[in-house]
């Protein structure tokens, strides 16, 4: 993060990007003088339709981060409210102003609580400080959203990053998808965790978790920032065990809260840490893989994937969700829209699968109205934990809007 | 010629729109409706001429092109067409008028049926007085010059069908015709699909090549004759010329195109297909138009897999082809493709030697004098727009701030398919696209059907079959002002109106040749407005 700059010297801030192919950002460069109030010197591509708007937000932030005089000059390639908001401030940050206030614009109403064991399929990433991907991002229906602080954001842009992923939590209309940000590895991330967790995030990421007490210090923060601004609904954690340490205390971090919606894996630095080659086929992550999946079974809470970064590749994809779903895996990252729709489709029992289990459910259904300790389906006894894997299988289905409807029995089907 | 800007008086037409009565000297009739009007009388014809006026051993060839427009009688005033299959590689056009500059022309008018960001030297022409003004799409530089009403006439933009109407109509005589032909013999039958410059099809030069005073055929790859297939005839050619380069073969047809990765257009793209399906629209014998935009090239790629799925064959498509599209016709999931314009390599490619693969031209595609068009056969049309507005009429030629952006192409035409669908992005770079009211109508909402944004799909309720046809179905069916009014919210409020002066720079014609809008002259600079590129 830039030093605040001395209060007595006047110095030269920027934020945010402009030129060359950059869209729905822009550049502020921020003065402080000492009189003649507040000039703003404009260069938009929409300044013919909203730069007398765009001239008044300046004004406004300004007036919200206590700054009285001076000098603003914006490139702006079509950045929206939400955005220009969170450069101007943090323009004003990095000169050393503002510091105990804030600019923010106006909230959408919250959406409903998300569930512990909500669907979780898809998560879509996006890179913290590029807003140009926000906007429609849940148009794309995946599971979450990611705002990623964290290894997408280049070290500089932190400050900026979180002002921005702080502001967008507000202002963007995610729809339906879970709202998740990825912050910094303490301590960096504590600084992530006070911008972010007022404004009431679904989840938190935790990167690099290698003990149980990593948890801990971002529960202790994320509980004693949420207390400060009445924060009640829940904020889940899902900690990412990215190192052959964090892999072997997995069962131990996947139980280091109640807060703890499920555990996932990061195979880029997993494969750094052991010194090989990621692979295709994931050979050289296997066991972590296992490891996890068996580590959340036990701490009954979600086992999540890594990415599959081959964007274009569809089928290889597909494949590696289904594996990955057979494994014992509910879902996992991504990094393109494109991929969400292959994911969830290899997140989805099959139909055969799906038939199968809804059978068993109504045998089950039929058992217990008549008060039968056993279920049997036709002459087949079923054992209890089939039972309980066939119900766990229509439950999910339901959630996933597939239809569950059983099918009449017919004898002509084969 | 004199420049007769904005002198004329200004009526109201059938679509509320101020338009000028008199355009270029000419008395020009406002548009009346959708089918409002009907010119009587007998079409317009070219001069007739002798066969024992030109060489019996059938050679036309002369030495350079300087050399053709002086035995054309190249005078003061007159009109000088091309076509733009070569795109932004055209070669050809620019040289005709610089050539007839220097042997001392003025006031030309120039007649193409689309220009490019290649033309910009075009606007020396007319600072020198050589060229009088555009009657033809303008975009780019040019867009920019004649929006600033610093061009002497007023620019006229057709579509490609009304181009053939205004030429048939009389409202445009072509003096002189230059065909750029990638193929060509000494006769003058010249050929777009082969060559080191192949381009495909030759159509939008049919017209300029039947009706012209004079034709000049101008190759760069000569064959001894025959030049099969001759999809421009010889016995309509007075001169054939030979040069070294008619165009930038890198430029004239691309590369495969990619298909988009922005998710965005992507969603879009993929809406417009389940549109299709879901509505009923795809179904076995069905056709379709799409170009070869972004958004289209990936919903033909989307439409593709869902007619796999769905065992559906299409009849015919119209298009702008691509790759995509020959690779349906190859899959035997298209019957014909009616190609206007070929836009690849494979594409061209498979014209030239697929006879499914049809060159066709605007007469056969798009005119309106003609007995009926091929446009209006097609079940859906997927096509762009710069702006939408609430009464679904809709803008091509111009950018919100009223600068000239983009030519209308075969785009009018299209309208008249069965469903005619756009396929817009909401808002691009925070500028609203749905408004309320568009900056300049190229096209009657009563025409468009269906549109089709990243945040949900708006039908005209004109279309209750299409309403109905989609009920319950699991598509975001939304109103228009609904999306209207979440853009606006995102945006940051409703858009400030551009400021445009009380001066006509340029008119929209109607298919029919009616005065549809009047594009005005911008009154502010707008240094920082998104640079534009491409053509038509």
């Amino acid at each position: 993060m830039p030093a605040a700059a001395e209060t007595n010297t006047m110095r030269r801030t920027e934020a945010g990007r402009a030129g060359g192919d950059v869209r729905s950002d822009l550049h502020v460069s921020f003065e402080e003088r000492g009189s003649d109030g507040v000039a703003i010197e404009l260069q938009s591509r929409v300044a013919l339709y909203y730069g007398e708007v765009i001239r008044q937000q300046v004004r406004d932030v300004l007036r919200s981060l206590g700054v009285q005089h001076a000098l603003v000059e914006i490139v702006d390639e079509g950045a929206l409210p939400f955005v220009i908001g969170a450069r101007i401030e943090a323009a004003v940050r990095r000169a050393g102003l503002g510091q105990a206030k804030s600019a923010l614009p106006e909230a959408l109403p919250l959406p409903a609580p998300s569930a512990r064991d909500r669907l979780r399929r898809s998560r879509l990433y996006l890179p913290g400080n590029e807003p140009k991907y926000f906007i429609n991002a849940g148009l794309h229906a995946p599971d979450a959203i990611i705002l990623d602080l964290e290894d997408s954001v280049h070290h500089a842009e932190k400050d900026a990053a979180r002002l921005l992923v702080r502001n967008a939590l507000r202002a963007v209309d995610f729809g339906a998808a879970e709202r998740m940000v990825r912050i910094n590895q303490l301590p960096l991330g504590l600084a992530d965790l006070a911008e972010i967790v007022p404004q009431a995030p679904d989840l938190i990421l935790i990167p690099k978790v290698e003990t149980a007490g990593q948890v801990s210090d971002v529960v202790g923060a994320i509980d004693s920032s949420a207390k400060r601004v009445g924060i009640t609904r829940p904020i889940w954690l899902m900690p990412i065990l990215e190192s052959a340490l964090g892999i072997e205390n997995a069962f131990a971090i996947a139980t280091a809260s109640d807060r703890i919606a499920g555990i996932t894996i990061g195979l880029e630095d997993y494969s750094a840490d052991l010194g090989v080659a990621r692979t295709p086929e994931g050979a050289e992550s296997l066991y972590a893989r296992q490891r996890v999946v068996n580590a959340a079974h036990a701490a009954r809470v979600q086992a999540i994937d890594s990415v599959y970064s081959d964007v274009a590749d569809a089928e290889g994809l597909l494949r590696w969700g289904q594996a990955s779903r057979a494994m014992g895996f509910e879902g996992m990252g991504c990094l393109h829209p494109i991929q969400i729709e292959t994911i969830h489709r290899s997140f989805a029992p099959t139909a055969s699968e799906l038939e199968k289990a809804l059978a068993i459910v109504a045998a089950y259904d039929d058992a217990q109205a008549r008060g039968m300790g056993v279920v049997s389906l036709g002459s087949k006894m079923i054992d209890a934990p089939v039972v309980q894997r066939a119900l766990k299988v229509v439950a999910r289905a339901k959630q996933m809007g597939v239809a569950t409807e059983q099918r009449a029995p017919s004898g002509e089907e084969s | 010629m004199s420049a007769t800007v904005a002198t004329a008086g200004l009526v109201t037409n059938a679509a509320g729109r101020r338009v000028p009565t008199t355009v270029n000297d000419r008395e020009q009739p406002p548009y009346q409706g959708v089918d409002g009007h009907r010119p009587k009388g007998h079409k317009a014809a070219p001069p007739i001429r002798s066969n024992s006026d030109y060489p019996t051993n059938g050679n036309k060839r002369v030495p350079d092109l300087e050399t053709a427009l002086r035995l054309c009688e190249l005078r003061d005033g007159m009109t000088i067409s091309s076509h733009h299959h070569l795109r932004n590689g055209d070669r050809v056009a620019l040289t005709a008028l610089q050539t007839a500059a220097r042997m001392g022309a003025k006031d030309l008018v120039w007649f193409p049926s689309a220009s490019f960001p290649c033309h910009e030297p075009v606007i020396e022409l007319m600072k020198s007085g050589a060229v009088h003004h555009i009657e033809g799409s303008m975009n780019g530089p040019l867009g920019d010059y004649c929006s600033h009403g610093d061009m002497r006439g007023l620019g006229v933009l057709r579509s490609h069908g009304g181009r053939w109407q205004a030429v048939q109509d009389g409202e445009v005589h072509i003096d002189i015709a230059v065909i750029a032909a990638p193929t060509a013999d000494v006769f003058g039958n010249a050929d777009g699909s082969h060559g080191k410059s192949a381009c495909g099809s030759l159509g939008f030069a049919l017209a300029d090549s039947v009706y012209a005073d004079r034709v000049i055929v101008v190759t760069d790859n000569l064959v001894s004759f025959p030049c099969v297939p001759w999809q421009i005839q010889g016995n309509n050619v007075d001169f054939v010329v030979e040069v070294d380069s008619i165009g930038d073969p890198a430029l004239i047809v691309s590369g495969t195109t990619q298909i988009t990765r922005s998710p965005d257009r992507l969603r879009i793209s993929e809406l417009v297909a389940r549109f299709l399906r879901d509505s009923g629209i795809m179904r076995d014998r069905f056709s379709f138009q799409a170009g070869a935009g972004g958004i289209a090239l990936a919903f033909v790629d989307y439409l593709a897999r869902m007619m796999k799925a769905a065992n559906v064959k299409a009849s015919f498509v119209r298009g702008g082809s691509t790759k995509y599209l020959v690779d349906m016709l190859n899959e035997g999931l298209i019957g014909h493709i009616l190609d206007g314009q070929t836009f690849d390599l494979d594409a061209v490619r498979s014209i030239a030697s697929d006879p499914r693969h049809i060159a066709t031209s605007p007469f056969t595609s798009y005119n309106f004098h003609g007995k009926g068009n091929f446009a209006s056969m097609v079940d859906a049309a997927v096509l762009g727009a710069t702006e939408v507005d609430i009464n679904f009429n809709a803008n091509v030629v111009t950018h919100s701030d009223g600068r000239l952006l983009h030519g209308i192409g075969g785009w009018q035409n299209c309208l008249f398919a069965g469903c005619t669908i756009l396929a817009v992005p909401s808002f691009r770079d925070r500028i609203p696209v749905i408004v309320d009211e568009v900056t300049t109508m190229t096209g009657p909402g009563e025409l468009i059907d269906v549109i089709a944004t990243e945040r949900g799909i708006a039908i005209n309720p004109l279309r209750q079959d299409l309403l109905d046809a989609v009920k319950g179905k699991d598509l975001p069916i939304r109103t228009i002002e609904e999306i209207k009014a979440e853009v606006e919210k995102i945006c940051g409020g409703k858009p400030a109106k551009p400021r445009l002066l009380e001066h006509p720079v340029a008119v929209v014609k109607w298919v029919d040749g009616t005065v549809l809008d009047t594009v005005w002259q911008v009154a502010d600079e707008n240094p920082f407005a998104p640079k534009v590129s491409g053509g038509e």
